[in-house]
């Protein structure tokens, strides 16, 4: 039979291979699920990881969906170091959307706009992101009010703001009353890095994010406290470290990241606010930290993979007539397999007759 | 008077599904394991159930492929985090967000379906007034959640077996030297909260709206978490909490069927901010939770190391 074993020590392969696997194992269960609706497996697997990756276009709207991702993905690797359970980034982006996307419908007069101005609602993105955070972080820090929680029905929160908004005073008044604003003009749309896509510069904020929160992790002292207060609270406790100071700055870098990642997204692929302004970027983004082992540099590879689970998902309901859960499913899976396979890190399997 | 019958009666269903999940959830708790997975168990329950009611015509069957979705999903969860050893939180999250997706993708079939409720209650007490209306017109399963909840208080409390329990929550090591088996009376624990999630998921799809539409259960497995810590851990406390926010729920619906002058998206943020506030009016003691709490919440037991 085969069986578990602990280890001596855990496998420092295993904790980076893990990830592999699981994405292997997930493939694995993509296989059987499509054979069991009845669709080509091999083909159906082939478009949803293999035909996202076609040409300058495909690799370029990865990049476009691998931009919020990865921003939001930084932000709560810091957090899940510290043991600090942000799961409400989804809410962080959404506010962070609606600060960017007020200020540029309050100043947008048509010809003005360009770097600093934009830069200016990006700003007010990443602020937003904090504030809604800051909310979460107040709460657990002054009244230990559960963060798991409290940002989770923060989501809620904001999904009914944003759409108590684009359906109130930011509706376009010459939008025949659908519930979303006026498109933003030129001058405040991220432009395209590359011609002919829709590729902004939001993944270089988004590379940018990961290596500064790399060099903040590896290479400062605030990061070693915050990991420290991770992984041993009491040994932190001990040395003086401040878990309340590690606290806020979890939230706020994470909640920032997120609010960027909303403004960004505002400004690039959607251009104006609209009621569903994420498909659960702000969750799928927690999948993302965990596969990336929490690391910096990691999260660029998950998010990577998790940008052609989007896309595929996406061709899918085009060309295999699959419904647009199929994502969310896959996520789910990804989760689990990671999840199941990290097991081997601290365990190995042995065969006893 | 007469207005205010009907009002008790929906806060009591709607306060229904939270008191079923919750009551779960807190026998989860009570044996060291916090599942986050609620929302995503409520979810996929509510697609199996009313896919089952819906086919059979039968919405007892219906109930009962509910709990069964629940304690599958539980099954696998128990396997993870109790067996595996994988982080209870993580696994949680993974659960909620899968079943998101796959309920999205299972109830497209009967998206715009919808099943008839038979009227019902208790024989003779429906009929006197006012109470009548208020209290015992309700669906058996109703009924049924407060029986759970008197008989989780006397298990909890009263029983051997809910001592025991009680004790691998607080100190699995002490409960393992004494040759409890902590792992199968953890999926035990986890199996019946499955169940109780399965029911709730079940009574929002069959009884509460009677239809499926995606994402319906709209995060009440996330304020039924949040209901287990409001009432420190106990039964009877779960059941004033879940009628508590039943009532708020009815509250924003009817304040918006008056037409106050609020905007309907601002009301229905109530709910989600009445469980933020009662989570930091409740937790503000730190030492009170401290003293409720399960002592091994959320710590997983290797009876191997």
């Amino acid at each position: 039979m085969l069986r578990l074993e602990p280890r001596a020590r855990p496998s420092a392969w295993m904790a980076w291979l893990s990830p592999l696997l699981a994405v292997l194992l997930t493939m694995l269960c993509g296989f059987v699920l499509f054979l069991a609706v009845g669709k080509d497996p091999v083909a159906s697997l082939s478009v949803f990881f293999l035909e996202p990756l076609r040409g300058l276009q495909g690799w370029s709207e990865v990049g476009v969906k691998m931009a919020p991702l990865l921003m939001i993905a930084v932000g709560l690797s810091l957090c899940f170091r510290a043991n600090v359970f942000n799961i409400g980034a989804e809410g962080q982006f959404v506010v962070g959307a609606i600060a960017a996307g007020a200020l540029i419908l309050r100043i947008d007069n048509d010809a003005n706009g360009g770097f600093w101005l934009m830069s200016l609602a990006l700003l007010a993105g990443v602020l937003g992101g904090m504030a809604w955070a800051s909310v979460t972080a107040w709460l657990r820090d002054r009244f230990n009010a559960n963060e798991i929680l409290v940002s989770l029905m923060l989501v809620y929160v904001a999904e009914l703001l944003l759409s108590y908004l684009v359906h109130g005073v930011l509706m376009d008044p010459d939008g025949f009353g659908f519930p979303q604003s006026r498109l933003f003009s030129d001058g405040f749309l991220l432009p395209a890095i590359l011609p002919g896509t829709r590729l902004h510069p939001g993944i270089l904020l988004a590379l940018g994010a990961a290596m500064l929160g790399w060099l903040f992790l590896a290479r400062s002292f605030a990061g070693f406290r915050l990991q420290v207060g991770g992984m041993a609270p009491l040994a932190a406790r001990y040395a003086g470290f401040s878990s309340r100071r590690s606290l806020w700055l979890a939230m706020l870098a994470s909640g920032g990241l997120a609010g960027l990642a909303g403004a960004c997204e505002i400004m690039g692929p959607i251009g104006q606010l609209t009621p569903s302004i994420s498909p659960g970027y702000g969750f799928a983004a927690i999948i993302v930290a965990f596969v990336g082992r929490l690391h910096p540099i990691g999260v660029i590879f998950s998010s990577f993979i998790m940008a052609v689970l989007y896309i595929g998902g996406e061709l899918s309901q085009s060309r295999l007539g699959m419904p647009s859960a199929i994502t969310g499913i896959f996520q789910g899976i990804l989760l689990f397999a990671l999840l199941a396979c990290d097991v081997l890190i601290h365990n190995r399997l042995r065969w006893r007759p | 008077m007469d207005a205010l019958a009907p009002l008790i009666a929906s806060a009591i269903v709607a306060g229904t599904p939270l008191m079923l999940a919750a009551l779960g959830l807190l026998v989860n708790e009570k044996s060291g394991v916090i599942n986050l997975g609620s929302e995503g168990m409520m979810l996929v329950a509510a697609v199996a159930g009313f896919a089952v009611a819906l086919d059979s015509g039968s919405p007892a069957l219906g109930f009962a492929a509910g709990a069964a979705a629940g304690m599958a999903l539980s099954a696998f969860f128990a396997w993870l985090t109790v067996w595996l050893g994988a982080n209870q939180v993580a696994t949680g999250l993974a659960l909620s967000l899968f079943g998101v997706g796959a309920s999205a993708y299972l109830g497209l079939p009967y998206v715009g379906e919808t099943l008839t409720v038979h009227p019902s209650g208790i024989p003779l007490l429906k009929d006197l007034p006012f109470v009548g209306r208020a209290l015992f017109q309700h669906h058996p399963m109703v009924y049924v959640s407060l029986l759970l909840c008197a008989g989780i208080a006397w298990f909890l409390s009263r029983s051997r077996a809910g001592l025991v329990l009680r004790a691998v929550g607080e100190a699995p090591a002490s409960a393992h030297a004494l040759g409890y088996n902590v792992r199968r009376i953890r999926l035990c624990a986890l199996l019946f909260g499955g169940a109780c999630c399965g029911l709730a998921g079940a009574f929002m799809s069959l009884v509460y709206t009677p239809m499926w539409v995606e994402n319906m259960v709209a995060g009440r497995g996330w304020i039924a978490l949040a209901l287990t810590t409001f009432a420190t851990w106990r039964p009877l406390r779960v059941l004033v909490g879940a009628y508590l926010f039943g009532g708020i729920t009815i509250l924003t619906f009817h304040m918006q069927a008056l037409g106050v002058p609020i905007a309907s998206q601002l009301l229905s943020m109530l709910p989600y901010l009445a469980t933020i506030l009662v989570l930091v009016l409740i937790s503000r003691n730190a030492n009170w939770i401290r003293l409720n709490m399960p002592a091994s919440l959320g710590k997983n037991f290797n009876p191997n190391t």
